[in-house]
Protein backbone atom coordinates (compact mmCIF):
# COMPACT_ATOMS: atom_id res chain seq x y z
CA UNK A 1 0.00 0.00 0.00
CA UNK A 2 0.94 3.85 0.01
CA UNK A 3 -0.91 6.92 0.87
CA UNK A 4 0.12 10.17 -0.60
CA UNK A 5 -1.96 12.62 1.24
CA UNK A 6 -1.74 16.58 1.38
CA UNK A 7 -3.15 18.30 4.18
CA UNK A 8 -3.70 21.91 3.72
CA UNK A 9 -5.59 24.78 5.55
CA UNK A 10 -4.77 27.72 7.52
CA UNK A 11 -2.14 28.34 10.18
CA UNK A 12 -3.56 27.25 13.64
CA UNK A 13 -6.47 24.85 12.19
CA UNK A 14 -4.35 21.40 13.32
CA UNK A 15 -3.45 21.11 9.70
CA UNK A 16 -0.10 19.87 10.83
CA UNK A 17 -0.96 17.78 13.85
CA UNK A 18 -3.73 15.88 11.50
CA UNK A 19 -0.81 15.18 9.06
CA UNK A 20 1.10 13.77 12.03
CA UNK A 21 -1.77 11.40 13.26
CA UNK A 22 -1.60 9.54 9.89
CA UNK A 23 2.33 9.01 9.98
CA UNK A 24 2.37 8.71 13.37
CA UNK A 25 -0.42 5.74 12.50
CA UNK A 26 1.45 4.55 10.39
CA UNK A 27 4.88 4.48 11.95
CA UNK A 28 2.79 2.55 14.32
CA UNK A 29 1.56 -0.54 12.16
CA UNK A 30 5.13 -0.58 10.90
CA UNK A 31 4.83 1.15 8.14
CA UNK A 32 7.24 3.79 6.37
CA UNK A 33 6.24 7.15 6.99
CA UNK A 34 6.97 10.66 6.16
CA UNK A 35 5.82 14.00 7.04
CA UNK A 36 7.30 17.31 5.26
CA UNK A 37 5.42 20.24 6.74
CA UNK A 38 5.58 23.95 4.80
CA UNK A 39 7.29 26.04 7.19
CA UNK A 40 8.62 29.97 7.38
CA UNK A 41 6.01 33.20 6.54
CA UNK A 42 3.64 31.47 4.32
CA UNK A 43 2.53 29.76 7.65
CA UNK A 44 1.13 32.90 8.39
CA UNK A 45 -2.40 33.84 7.53
CA UNK A 46 -1.50 31.84 3.98
CA UNK A 47 -2.02 28.29 3.65
CA UNK A 48 -0.20 25.78 6.13
CA UNK A 49 0.15 22.59 4.82
CA UNK A 50 2.05 19.06 5.16
CA UNK A 51 2.77 16.15 2.80
CA UNK A 52 2.32 12.73 4.93
CA UNK A 53 3.33 9.30 2.96
CA UNK A 54 2.67 6.18 4.35
CA UNK A 55 3.90 3.13 2.37
CA UNK A 56 5.01 -0.43 2.58
CA UNK A 57 8.01 0.56 0.50
CA UNK A 58 11.03 2.34 1.56
CA UNK A 59 9.92 6.27 1.16
CA UNK A 60 12.28 8.10 -1.46
CA UNK A 61 11.15 11.95 -1.98
CA UNK A 62 9.07 12.89 0.85
CA UNK A 63 7.84 16.07 -1.32
CA UNK A 64 4.08 14.42 -3.17
CA UNK A 65 3.93 15.61 -6.44
CA UNK A 66 1.03 12.85 -7.18
CA UNK A 67 -1.60 13.20 -4.01
CA UNK A 68 -3.87 10.10 -3.78
CA UNK A 69 -5.83 12.19 -1.45
CA UNK A 70 -6.10 15.90 -0.61
CA UNK A 71 -7.55 17.41 2.52
CA UNK A 72 -8.17 21.40 2.40
CA UNK A 73 -9.89 23.90 5.21
CA UNK A 74 -9.56 27.01 3.37
CA UNK A 75 -10.74 28.08 -0.46
CA UNK A 76 -7.03 28.86 -1.11
CA UNK A 77 -5.83 25.59 -0.51
CA UNK A 78 -8.34 23.87 -2.74
CA UNK A 79 -7.04 26.54 -5.24
CA UNK A 80 -3.61 25.79 -4.73
CA UNK A 81 -3.60 22.27 -4.65
CA UNK A 82 -6.92 20.68 -6.38
CA UNK A 83 -4.75 20.09 -9.66
CA UNK A 84 -2.27 17.65 -7.49
CA UNK A 85 -4.41 15.15 -7.08
CA UNK A 86 -4.22 12.00 -9.25
CA UNK A 87 -7.40 11.38 -11.32
CA UNK A 88 -9.34 8.68 -9.21
CA UNK A 89 -7.47 10.25 -6.19
CA UNK A 90 -10.09 11.66 -3.52
CA UNK A 91 -10.53 15.15 -2.05
CA UNK A 92 -12.06 16.06 0.82
CA UNK A 93 -13.51 19.83 2.01
CA UNK A 94 -14.74 21.19 4.97
CA UNK A 95 -17.84 22.24 3.29
CA UNK A 96 -18.56 24.92 6.30
CA UNK A 97 -15.87 26.78 5.27
CA UNK A 98 -15.35 26.14 1.68
CA UNK A 99 -18.70 26.64 -0.61
CA UNK A 100 -17.02 26.07 -3.91
CA UNK A 101 -17.19 22.38 -5.30
CA UNK A 102 -13.90 20.84 -6.57
CA UNK A 103 -14.26 21.24 -10.59
CA UNK A 104 -12.08 18.50 -11.64
CA UNK A 105 -14.37 15.51 -12.84
CA UNK A 106 -12.12 12.82 -12.41
CA UNK A 107 -11.57 12.57 -8.37
CA UNK A 108 -14.09 11.84 -5.82
CA UNK A 109 -14.76 15.01 -3.55
CA UNK A 110 -15.95 14.50 0.05
CA UNK A 111 -17.75 17.23 1.97
CA UNK A 112 -18.22 17.36 5.59
CA UNK A 113 -19.22 20.39 7.26
CA UNK A 114 -16.17 19.38 9.84
CA UNK A 115 -15.89 23.09 11.54
CA UNK A 116 -19.90 23.69 11.72
CA UNK A 117 -19.84 20.11 13.26
CA UNK A 118 -17.11 20.87 16.05
CA UNK A 119 -19.02 23.68 16.76
CA UNK A 120 -22.15 22.41 17.27
CA UNK A 121 -20.59 19.31 19.41
CA UNK A 122 -18.48 21.37 21.59
CA UNK A 123 -15.17 20.05 20.23
CA UNK A 124 -14.02 23.44 19.92
CA UNK A 125 -11.08 23.26 17.18
CA UNK A 126 -11.29 19.77 16.52
CA UNK A 127 -12.70 20.30 12.96
CA UNK A 128 -9.23 18.96 11.82
CA UNK A 129 -9.76 15.21 13.63
CA UNK A 130 -13.47 15.48 12.29
CA UNK A 131 -12.62 15.66 8.62
CA UNK A 132 -9.57 13.24 9.82
CA UNK A 133 -12.00 10.63 10.33
CA UNK A 134 -13.84 10.37 6.95
CA UNK A 135 -9.98 10.48 5.36
CA UNK A 136 -9.58 7.64 7.82
CA UNK A 137 -12.93 5.86 6.40
CA UNK A 138 -12.73 6.47 2.75
CA UNK A 139 -9.14 5.83 1.97
CA UNK A 140 -9.33 2.63 4.33
CA UNK A 141 -5.53 3.26 5.12
CA UNK A 142 -6.13 2.40 8.85
CA UNK A 143 -9.05 0.93 11.12
CA UNK A 144 -10.66 3.00 13.22
CA UNK A 145 -8.99 0.68 15.93
CA UNK A 146 -5.62 1.05 14.55
CA UNK A 147 -6.76 5.00 14.44
CA UNK A 148 -7.41 4.53 18.02
CA UNK A 149 -4.51 3.08 19.13
CA UNK A 150 -2.14 5.59 17.51
CA UNK A 151 -4.06 8.03 19.46
CA UNK A 152 -3.80 6.79 22.78
CA UNK A 153 0.16 6.81 22.76
CA UNK A 154 0.25 9.70 21.04
CA UNK A 155 -2.14 11.80 23.78
CA UNK A 156 -0.58 12.19 26.96
CA UNK A 157 -1.46 10.00 29.82
CA UNK A 158 -2.38 12.92 31.58
CA UNK A 159 -4.76 14.17 29.69
CA UNK A 160 -7.67 11.74 29.12
CA UNK A 161 -10.07 14.36 28.51
CA UNK A 162 -8.16 15.52 25.28
CA UNK A 163 -7.81 11.73 24.34
CA UNK A 164 -11.43 11.54 25.07
CA UNK A 165 -12.80 14.92 22.32
CA UNK A 166 -10.37 13.72 20.08
CA UNK A 167 -11.93 10.45 19.67
CA UNK A 168 -15.34 12.04 19.81
CA UNK A 169 -14.23 14.15 16.47
CA UNK A 170 -12.45 11.26 14.87
CA UNK A 171 -15.54 8.87 15.60
CA UNK A 172 -18.06 12.01 14.04
CA UNK A 173 -16.15 12.09 11.59
CA UNK A 174 -15.92 8.40 10.92
CA UNK A 175 -19.51 8.18 10.98
CA UNK A 176 -20.70 10.95 8.61
CA UNK A 177 -22.68 10.66 5.59
CA UNK A 178 -23.38 13.00 3.17
CA UNK B 1 8.12 -1.06 16.44
CA UNK B 2 7.58 0.31 20.00
CA UNK B 3 10.71 1.49 19.70
CA UNK B 4 10.84 4.02 16.92
CA UNK B 5 9.82 7.61 17.75
CA UNK B 6 8.56 10.78 14.99
CA UNK B 7 10.36 13.15 15.08
CA UNK B 8 11.37 16.61 13.57
CA UNK B 9 15.16 16.36 12.00
CA UNK B 10 16.13 19.34 14.21
CA UNK B 11 14.99 18.10 17.32
CA UNK B 12 16.00 14.25 16.48
CA UNK B 13 19.51 15.86 15.82
CA UNK B 14 19.94 17.37 19.43
CA UNK B 15 18.55 14.46 20.77
CA UNK B 16 21.29 12.66 19.51
CA UNK B 17 23.84 15.32 20.00
CA UNK B 18 22.51 14.76 23.76
CA UNK B 19 23.03 10.71 23.67
CA UNK B 20 26.15 11.19 22.17
CA UNK B 21 27.29 13.25 25.38
CA UNK B 22 27.20 16.77 24.38
CA UNK B 23 26.49 18.96 27.54
CA UNK B 24 27.19 22.02 26.16
CA UNK B 25 25.66 23.89 23.63
CA UNK B 26 25.56 27.03 22.46
CA UNK B 27 23.41 28.86 19.67
CA UNK B 28 21.78 31.58 18.28
CA UNK B 29 17.73 31.45 16.62
CA UNK B 30 17.50 31.39 12.19
CA UNK B 31 15.17 29.42 10.80
CA UNK B 32 15.32 26.35 9.38
CA UNK B 33 17.21 25.21 12.77
CA UNK B 34 15.45 27.12 15.28
CA UNK B 35 14.60 23.16 17.21
CA UNK B 36 17.62 22.23 17.59
CA UNK B 37 18.33 25.26 20.32
CA UNK B 38 14.48 25.17 21.42
CA UNK B 39 15.15 21.31 21.72
CA UNK B 40 18.67 21.94 23.80
CA UNK B 41 17.04 24.92 25.79
CA UNK B 42 14.29 22.53 27.08
CA UNK B 43 16.45 20.02 27.62
CA UNK B 44 19.80 20.72 28.62
CA UNK B 45 18.82 22.35 32.42
CA UNK B 46 17.14 18.90 33.13
CA UNK B 47 20.32 16.70 32.73
CA UNK B 48 23.01 19.31 34.00
CA UNK B 49 24.13 20.30 30.73
CA UNK B 50 24.32 23.85 29.36
CA UNK B 51 22.50 25.64 27.28
CA UNK B 52 23.07 29.12 26.10
CA UNK B 53 21.86 31.53 24.11
CA UNK B 54 24.49 33.96 22.71
CA UNK B 55 24.33 37.28 21.97
CA UNK B 56 25.49 36.32 18.27
CA UNK B 57 26.65 33.43 16.10
CA UNK B 58 30.15 35.22 16.17
CA UNK B 59 29.89 34.82 20.18
CA UNK B 60 27.86 31.22 20.15
CA UNK B 61 31.43 30.04 17.88
CA UNK B 62 33.81 31.44 20.68
CA UNK B 63 31.73 30.08 23.61
CA UNK B 64 31.81 26.49 21.44
CA UNK B 65 35.65 26.89 21.09
CA UNK B 66 36.15 27.60 24.65
CA UNK B 67 34.59 24.64 25.83
CA UNK B 68 35.98 22.86 23.73
CA UNK B 69 39.73 23.37 24.19
CA UNK B 70 38.24 22.54 28.19
CA UNK B 71 37.96 18.81 26.83
CA UNK B 72 33.66 19.41 26.49
CA UNK B 73 31.55 17.57 23.94
CA UNK B 74 30.27 21.08 22.38
CA UNK B 75 27.78 21.38 19.55
CA UNK B 76 26.63 24.67 17.88
CA UNK B 77 23.91 24.92 15.25
CA UNK B 78 22.92 27.65 12.71
CA UNK B 79 21.99 28.19 8.98
CA UNK B 80 23.76 29.73 6.25
CA UNK B 81 23.97 33.28 7.09
CA UNK B 82 24.82 32.54 10.57
CA UNK B 83 27.47 29.59 9.57
CA UNK B 84 29.01 32.47 7.93
CA UNK B 85 29.42 34.71 10.30
CA UNK B 86 30.88 31.83 12.87
CA UNK B 87 33.50 31.09 9.91
CA UNK B 88 36.41 33.10 11.60
CA UNK B 89 36.07 31.10 15.08
CA UNK B 90 35.79 27.79 12.47
CA UNK B 91 39.36 29.14 11.41
CA UNK B 92 40.71 29.61 14.64
CA UNK B 93 39.00 26.07 16.34
CA UNK B 94 40.76 24.08 13.66
CA UNK B 95 44.06 25.98 13.85
CA UNK B 96 43.88 25.17 17.80
CA UNK B 97 42.79 21.18 16.74
CA UNK B 98 39.77 21.96 19.42
CA UNK B 99 37.36 18.84 18.91
CA UNK B 100 33.45 20.30 18.26
CA UNK B 101 30.29 19.96 15.97
CA UNK B 102 28.98 22.35 13.83
CA UNK B 103 25.84 22.08 12.47
CA UNK B 104 24.19 24.06 9.49
CA UNK B 105 20.51 23.36 7.92
CA UNK B 106 21.09 24.90 4.84
CA UNK B 107 18.73 27.82 3.49
CA UNK B 108 18.84 29.52 0.19
CA UNK B 109 21.64 32.66 -0.54
CA UNK B 110 23.99 34.44 -0.63
CA UNK B 111 23.18 37.22 2.21
CA UNK B 112 20.19 37.00 3.88
CA UNK B 113 18.45 35.16 1.29
CA UNK B 114 15.30 33.21 1.91
CA UNK B 115 14.41 30.10 4.37
CA UNK B 116 13.96 27.26 2.25
CA UNK B 117 16.18 24.69 1.75
CA UNK B 118 18.93 24.77 -0.51
CA UNK B 119 22.28 23.28 -0.39
CA UNK B 120 24.59 26.34 -1.91
CA UNK B 121 26.93 26.24 0.87
CA UNK B 122 29.11 23.33 -0.47
CA UNK B 123 31.65 25.70 -1.46
CA UNK B 124 31.66 27.10 1.81
CA UNK B 125 31.60 23.55 3.86
CA UNK B 126 34.22 22.09 1.65
CA UNK B 127 36.92 24.43 0.46
CA UNK B 128 37.20 26.46 3.55
CA UNK B 129 34.96 28.54 4.29
CA UNK B 130 37.25 30.42 6.94
CA UNK B 131 40.80 31.14 5.89
CA UNK B 132 43.97 29.27 6.23
CA UNK B 133 44.89 25.34 5.07
CA UNK B 134 42.39 23.38 6.81
CA UNK B 135 39.36 21.05 6.07
CA UNK B 136 35.98 20.14 7.86
CA UNK B 137 34.89 16.74 7.48
CA UNK B 138 31.46 17.34 6.21
CA UNK B 139 28.63 14.80 6.97
CA UNK B 140 25.57 14.82 4.73
CA UNK B 141 22.15 13.33 6.19
CA UNK B 142 19.56 12.21 3.56
CA UNK B 143 16.95 11.01 6.62
CA UNK B 144 16.28 11.68 9.75
CA UNK B 145 17.80 8.45 10.77
CA UNK B 146 20.84 9.04 9.20
CA UNK B 147 20.93 12.29 11.32
CA UNK B 148 20.58 10.67 14.44
CA UNK B 149 22.96 8.14 13.70
CA UNK B 150 25.81 10.83 11.45
CA UNK B 151 25.07 12.73 14.67
CA UNK B 152 26.72 10.02 17.11
CA UNK B 153 29.59 9.78 14.48
CA UNK B 154 30.36 13.35 14.16
CA UNK B 155 31.32 13.79 18.11
CA UNK B 156 33.59 10.94 17.42
CA UNK B 157 35.72 12.21 14.31
CA UNK B 158 35.84 15.47 16.40
CA UNK B 159 37.52 13.85 19.20
CA UNK B 160 39.77 11.18 17.35
CA UNK B 161 40.83 13.64 14.90
CA UNK B 162 40.74 16.41 17.53
CA UNK B 163 38.88 18.70 14.67
CA UNK B 164 35.68 20.45 14.61
CA UNK B 165 33.08 18.60 11.65
CA UNK B 166 30.33 19.65 10.20
CA UNK B 167 27.07 18.24 9.97
CA UNK B 168 25.19 19.49 6.78
CA UNK B 169 21.56 19.42 6.48
CA UNK B 170 18.89 21.81 4.62
CA UNK B 171 15.59 23.13 5.37
CA UNK B 172 13.73 20.16 4.55
CA UNK B 173 15.80 18.00 6.44
CA UNK B 174 15.40 20.22 9.67
CA UNK B 175 11.51 20.65 9.42
CA UNK B 176 10.59 17.04 7.88
CA UNK B 177 8.99 14.11 10.91
CA UNK B 178 10.38 10.25 10.27
CA UNK B 179 10.22 8.05 12.43
CA UNK B 180 13.86 7.29 14.47
CA UNK B 181 15.27 4.82 16.53
CA UNK B 182 18.02 6.26 18.88
CA UNK B 183 20.41 2.98 19.28
CA UNK B 184 22.29 2.09 22.04
CA UNK B 185 25.84 3.63 21.15
CA UNK B 186 28.56 1.29 21.22
CA UNK B 187 31.65 2.96 23.20
CA UNK B 188 34.49 3.42 20.98
CA UNK B 189 38.29 3.93 22.07
CA UNK B 190 38.93 7.28 22.12
CA UNK B 191 42.19 9.21 22.74
CA UNK B 192 42.30 11.00 25.96
CA UNK B 193 41.84 14.76 26.19
CA UNK B 194 45.47 15.35 27.72
CA UNK B 195 45.49 18.61 26.15
CA UNK B 196 42.75 20.09 27.98
CA UNK B 197 42.72 22.92 29.80
CA UNK B 198 41.30 21.25 32.79
CA UNK B 199 43.23 22.94 35.07
CA UNK B 200 46.95 21.96 36.03
CA UNK B 201 45.78 20.93 39.76
CA UNK B 202 49.69 21.54 40.39
CA UNK B 203 50.27 18.42 39.08
CA UNK B 204 51.30 18.89 35.15
CA UNK B 205 52.57 21.49 33.07
CA UNK B 206 50.12 24.35 31.27
CA UNK B 207 47.95 23.25 28.42
CA UNK B 208 47.57 26.10 26.28
CA UNK B 209 44.94 26.30 23.42
CA UNK B 210 45.82 28.39 20.83
CA UNK B 211 46.02 28.99 16.96
CA UNK B 212 48.68 31.74 16.68
CA UNK B 213 52.15 31.02 15.78
CA UNK B 214 54.45 33.71 14.80
CA UNK B 215 57.34 31.47 13.25
CA UNK B 216 56.81 30.56 9.94
CA UNK B 217 58.86 26.85 10.53
CA UNK B 218 56.70 26.06 13.36
CA UNK B 219 53.38 26.92 11.77
CA UNK B 220 54.78 24.94 9.01
CA UNK B 221 55.09 22.01 10.81
CA UNK B 222 51.65 21.87 12.39
CA UNK B 223 50.03 22.47 9.56
CA UNK B 224 51.83 19.85 7.82
CA UNK B 225 51.12 17.43 10.83
CA UNK B 226 47.31 18.59 10.45
CA UNK B 227 47.75 17.54 6.83
CA UNK B 228 48.73 13.62 7.99
CA UNK B 229 45.45 13.20 9.85
CA UNK B 230 43.09 14.97 7.26
CA UNK B 231 44.83 12.32 4.93
CA UNK B 232 44.06 9.85 7.69
CA UNK B 233 40.29 10.83 7.54
CA UNK B 234 40.47 10.25 4.19
CA UNK B 235 41.54 7.06 4.54
CA UNK B 236 39.02 6.01 7.54
CA UNK B 237 36.18 8.10 7.68
CA UNK B 238 35.03 8.83 3.79
CA UNK B 239 31.62 7.38 3.57
CA UNK B 240 29.20 6.81 0.67
CA UNK B 241 26.45 4.87 -0.70
CA UNK B 242 25.53 3.34 -4.09
CA UNK B 243 22.73 2.26 -6.10
CA UNK B 244 23.85 0.02 -9.27
CA UNK B 245 26.97 1.63 -9.96
CA UNK B 246 27.11 0.09 -13.28
CA UNK B 247 24.40 1.68 -14.65
CA UNK B 248 24.69 3.59 -18.13
CA UNK B 249 24.11 7.04 -16.46
CA UNK B 250 24.60 7.72 -12.82
CA UNK B 251 23.34 10.78 -10.35
CA UNK B 252 25.04 12.21 -7.57
CA UNK B 253 23.45 13.77 -5.30
CA UNK B 254 23.31 13.95 -1.45
CA UNK B 255 20.64 14.88 1.15
CA UNK B 256 17.47 15.82 0.05
CA UNK B 257 18.33 15.67 -3.46
CA UNK B 258 19.35 12.41 -2.95
CA UNK B 259 15.95 11.04 -1.70
CA UNK B 260 14.47 13.08 -5.13
CA UNK B 261 17.13 11.62 -7.17
CA UNK B 262 15.70 8.15 -6.17
CA UNK B 263 12.31 8.46 -7.24
CA UNK B 264 13.60 9.59 -10.53
CA UNK B 265 15.91 6.78 -10.92
CA UNK B 266 12.73 4.50 -10.76
CA UNK B 267 11.02 6.52 -12.93
CA UNK B 268 13.40 6.37 -15.74
CA UNK B 269 13.48 2.47 -14.72
CA UNK B 270 10.26 2.32 -15.95
CA UNK B 271 10.76 4.08 -19.33
CA UNK B 272 13.37 1.60 -19.91
CA UNK B 273 16.43 3.64 -18.86
CA UNK B 274 18.71 2.25 -16.18
CA UNK B 275 20.35 4.88 -13.78
CA UNK B 276 22.92 4.80 -10.67
CA UNK B 277 23.25 6.59 -7.90
CA UNK B 278 26.82 7.73 -6.12
CA UNK B 279 25.26 9.54 -3.19
CA UNK B 280 28.44 10.94 -0.93
CA UNK B 281 27.72 10.61 2.98
CA UNK B 282 30.93 12.70 3.59
CA UNK B 283 31.18 15.99 1.39
CA UNK B 284 34.53 16.13 2.52
CA UNK B 285 36.51 14.09 2.53
CA UNK B 286 35.07 13.42 -0.74
CA UNK B 287 34.33 10.16 -2.04
CA UNK B 288 36.41 9.61 -4.90
CA UNK B 289 36.67 5.60 -3.97
CA UNK B 290 32.85 5.53 -5.09
CA UNK B 291 33.86 6.98 -8.87
CA UNK B 292 36.80 4.68 -9.05
CA UNK B 293 34.44 1.63 -8.85
CA UNK B 294 31.75 2.82 -11.21
CA UNK B 295 34.66 4.02 -13.42
CA UNK B 296 36.22 0.69 -13.36
CA UNK B 297 35.17 -1.32 -16.12
CA UNK B 298 35.12 1.60 -18.55
CA UNK B 299 31.53 1.80 -19.35
CA UNK B 300 29.99 4.82 -18.11
CA UNK B 301 28.46 6.74 -20.03
CA UNK B 302 27.79 10.17 -18.26
CA UNK B 303 27.49 11.38 -14.26
CA UNK B 304 24.45 14.06 -13.39
CA UNK B 305 25.24 15.82 -10.21
CA UNK B 306 21.98 17.11 -8.74
CA UNK B 307 21.99 19.80 -6.70
CA UNK B 308 19.91 22.60 -5.09
CA UNK B 309 22.58 25.13 -6.26
CA UNK B 310 23.84 27.02 -9.68
CA UNK B 311 26.38 24.14 -9.53
CA UNK B 312 29.38 23.28 -6.62
CA UNK B 313 29.26 19.79 -5.77
CA UNK B 314 29.39 18.90 -10.01
CA UNK B 315 33.65 20.46 -9.68
CA UNK B 316 34.14 17.60 -7.46
CA UNK B 317 32.55 15.21 -9.51
CA UNK B 318 34.68 16.47 -12.62
CA UNK B 319 37.41 16.15 -10.32
CA UNK B 320 36.28 12.11 -9.97
CA UNK B 321 35.47 11.35 -13.25
CA UNK B 322 38.50 13.04 -14.56
CA UNK B 323 38.01 13.10 -18.10
CA UNK B 324 36.44 9.61 -18.07
CA UNK B 325 32.75 9.77 -19.01
CA UNK B 326 30.66 12.96 -19.76
CA UNK B 327 29.63 14.89 -16.34
CA UNK B 328 26.39 17.16 -16.65
CA UNK B 329 24.62 19.66 -13.72
CA UNK B 330 21.13 20.10 -13.35
CA UNK B 331 20.21 22.17 -10.37
CA UNK B 332 17.48 24.10 -8.76
CA UNK B 333 18.30 27.44 -5.97
CA UNK B 334 16.99 29.54 -3.72
CA UNK B 335 15.05 27.24 -1.81
CA UNK B 336 13.48 25.79 -4.75
CA UNK B 337 13.49 22.05 -4.82
CA UNK B 338 13.83 19.89 -7.91
CA UNK B 339 10.97 17.70 -8.84
CA UNK B 340 11.59 13.96 -9.85
CA UNK B 341 10.38 14.72 -13.33
CA UNK B 342 12.70 17.53 -13.64
CA UNK B 343 15.45 15.22 -13.62
CA UNK B 344 14.11 12.76 -15.58
CA UNK B 345 14.43 15.18 -18.29
CA UNK B 346 17.86 15.81 -17.77
CA UNK B 347 18.53 12.00 -17.60
CA UNK B 348 16.97 11.82 -21.11
CA UNK B 349 18.28 14.07 -22.77
CA UNK B 350 21.45 12.69 -21.95
CA UNK B 351 20.72 9.64 -22.53
CA UNK B 352 19.10 11.01 -26.33
CA UNK B 353 23.15 11.68 -26.78
CA UNK B 354 22.20 15.86 -25.78
CA UNK B 355 24.60 17.42 -23.86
Amino acid sequence: MRHDIIFAGFGGQGILFSGKVIAYAGMNENKNVSHLPSYGPEMRGGTANCHVIVADEEIASPIIVDATSLVVMNGPSLEKFENSVVPGGKIFVDSALISRKVERTDVDEYRIPATKMAHDMGLGKLANMIILGKVVKETGIFTFEQLEGAMKKMVPASRPELLENNMKALKAGYDYAE
Amino acid sequence: MSDKVLMKGNEALAEAAIRAGCRHFFGYPITPQTEVSAYMAKKMPKIGGVFLQAESEVAAINMVYGAGGAGARVMTSSSSPGISLKQEGISYIAGADVPCVIVNIVRGGPGLGGIQPAQSDYFQAVKGGGHGDYHLPVLAPSSIQEMVDLTSDAFDIADRYRTPVMIMGDGMLGQMMEPVEFKESQQVALPEKDWATTGTGMKRKKNIINSLFLTPNELEALVLERQKRYEQIAANETRYDMVDPEADIILVAYGTTSRIARTAIAMAKEQGLRVGLIRPITLWPFPFEAFEKSLADGKRKAFLSVEMSTGQMVEDVRLAVNGRADVHFFGRTGGMVPTPAEILEQIKLIAGGNK
